[in-house]
């Protein structure tokens, strides 16, 4: 028994390891990379030499704030990122939360076909939307602007947070508000200390989803964006150019990376439960 | 007495009716803003000779557009390239996202630790983790030609086999993740009892696996089958950082974008769009009807 406990123990540790590995070796490289210098990034003739930075400098990540607002490469992105992101977000979960409280708490013709359709939007290949909405934002005057991409954000994450919020609103023990109504509480009073307390988790883990969703879109991005008006860090990446036309801009775009990851591994590391909850919530039940 | 109060019953379900489809309207009209109107304007669009780079040119073509497409080359080979990256890698992340469950199931302890790791992949921006990947395999920056048994020379993304390799490869790490979080959740509704009762019975932990775990999970399996398969077909992200397209290793979404947005060709590049939007129904079809996936009973709100 014991002997069969420490075989079992062993193999799980080794399970374990490889996993932890290979989750973050790309995350570890790119740290890596971003903090190497010019000279020694393409240096190395072992695997340790080239995975661990020889030189360490912190000058990829102060190159990216050069300039300021008007010619770093990178801070006009990050604030669209984040505005963008946490606009649709917000937007995203009120529509949602109205959509999804009706779904869970009312009867009313037409539900499970709102809930296909969403099914459908889940799976549609945004591609296909790239070309009209590109015409019409022209003609709209909305390209290359906040809502051009907002607009499309909220809507290809509506399917997501609806279905997570209509899992966690089922859950919600409603009877609660009536019971506080009776103990003397006003309606307002009933709502505010007692259904929004119950619906907050639920409705914060949806918003961290949306907001994973539109901080990680490329598509739209480079297809509606065409400056640093509204073009966000995803798309920048992928223009970025180094100082002269014979310096790659390995560091930079590494440096910039990182800085764009840590708010998603903040989420992960404080509230892995509830996004775990949130991904798998009633998506497969039986 | 009775009829007031059937009267009040309508009034009150009629009022609740409305209520529902009021709270419902906003997020249904934003997402047909965004779908099912663009997806009919693009059919629109594709029936046009439009290029706006000669604007003064085109109008109606009817489906010339769409033999151009379906008579090229290019079209075929990324058909080929998207379906080839799909296939592959949702084949292998199954079989790592089922082990990764198994792993997470049984896990004796740090089961939060793994389960934070792993929403990392999930979590990071895919054009990060592409670069990532990239400069790993790039001869001058990486390290992957430093592994034994790799020649230090290798150009991974000089060849058309050994980029997509590597874009699956990106693929299956962001995405396995996530896989075995929705396997875990199917595995853990499994009832314990017929595992025990198996191995009572003699049944080998192989056995158990084929014969109990699999037949029940067969629904969780299908779902995020068919999701990941979508997900998969609209590659995008990973191809447009390694390749950008070159050494033939374009998929479907990056002819669509390079016909919209590069060439400014919208009628062309429609025909495309509508096409991929085509593949898709037919992916969904063939899992919904050959498979019987009930994807509207395998979710909430049903």
């Amino acid at each position: 028994m014991e002997r069969k406990g420490a075989r079992e123990y062993t193999l799980w540790s080794i399970g374990l390891t490889v996993v932890l590995f290979f989750a973050l070796m790309p995350v570890l490289w790119i740290v890596s990379l971003s903090l190497k210098t010019p000279a020694t990034i393409t240096e190395g003739s072992t695997f340790w030499e080239r995975f661990i930075p020889q030189d360490i400098t912190f000058d990829n990540y102060t190159t990216l704030f050069d300039g300021g607002i008007s010619e770093s490469p990178f801070i006009a992105p990050l604030i669209n990122s984040i505005l963008i992101a946490s606009i649709a977000t917000v937007i995203a979960i009120v529509l949602a939360s109205f959509a999804a409280y009706a779904i869970a708490r009312l009867q009313f013709p037409g539900k499970a076909l709102i809930l296909a359709g969403a099914l459908a939007i889940a799976m549609f290949p945004p591609i296909s939307t790239v070309g009209p909405l590109f015409d019409m934002w022209t003609s709209l005057g909305l390209y290359d602007t906040y809502p051009g991409l907002i607009i499309p954000y909220l809507t290809f994450s509506l399917p997501l947070a609806i279905y997570t919020l209509v899992a966690f609103f089922r859950e919600i023990p409603w009877d609660l508000e009536q019971a506080a109504q009776v103990d003397g509480a006003t309606p307002y009073q009933a709502f505010r200390k007692v259904i929004i307390p119950l619906a907050a988790p639920g409705v914060f883990t949806a918003a961290i989803l949306v907001f994973i969703f539109c901080w990680n879109d490329f598509l739209f991005a480079i297809s509606l964006t065409s400056s640093d008006a509204s073009r966000t860090v995803p798309a920048a990446l992928a223009f970025f150019t180094g100082d002269s036309q014979f310096t790659q801009p390995t560091g930079n775009i590494a440096a910039a990376a990182v800085l764009v990851t840590i708010p998603i591994i903040i989420f992960v590391l404080f509230f892995q439960r509830r996004i775990v909850a949130g991904l798998t919530a009633g998506a497969v039940k039986g | 007495m009775a009829r007031g109060g059937a009267i009040k019953t309508s009034d009150r379900t009629r009022s609740e009716r409305r209520l529902g489809w009021m709270l419902c309207a906003p997020a249904v009209g934003a997402m047909l803003l965004v779908t099912a109107y663009p997806i009919a304007y693009a059919l629109v669009l594709s029936l046009q000779e439009l290029d706006l780079r000669f604007p003064d040119e085109g109008g109606f073509v009817g489906l010339s557009n769409y033999e151009s497409v379906l008579t090229s080359s290019l079209w075929w080979q990324d058909v080929f390239n998207t379906t080839f990256v799909t296939v592959v890698s949702v084949a292998i992340e199954l079989t790592l996202g089922m082990i990764l469950a198994l792993v997470m199931y049984r896990a004796i302890f740090g089961r939060g630790l793994v389960r934070t790791a792993v929403l990392i992949p999930y979590g990071i921006i895919t054009v990060v983790a592409a670069f990532s990947w990239f400069f790993a395999f790039n001869p001058d920056t990486g390290f992957v030609n430093q592994l034994p048994f790799i020649a230090d020379d290798k150009a991974w993304f000089g060849e058309r086999f050994s980029s997509l390799a590597v874009v699956i490869m990106a693929e299956v790490w962001k995405t396995t993740p996530f896989m075995g979080l929705l396997l875990l959740a199917g595995l853990v509704t499994i009832d314990d009892t017929l595992n025990e009762a198996a191995k009572v019975d003699g049944a080998s932990a192989w056995q158990r696996f084929w014969k109990i775990t699999v037949p029940l999970m067969k629904p969780a399996i299908l779902v995020a089958l068919l999701f990941r398969t979508l997900d998969a077909f609209r590659i995008f992200d990973s191809i447009f950082i390694m390749t950008g397209g070159a050494q033939d290793t374009e998929s479907v979404s990056i002819l669509g974008y390079n016909q919209l947005i590069e060439r400014l060709n919208l009628g062309l590049g429609s025909a495309v769009s509508v096409l991929i939007f085509v593949c898709v129904l037919i992916i969904a079809f063939i899992f919904v009807k050959g498979f019987g996936v009930r994807m509207a009973e395998g979710r909430p709100g049903s």
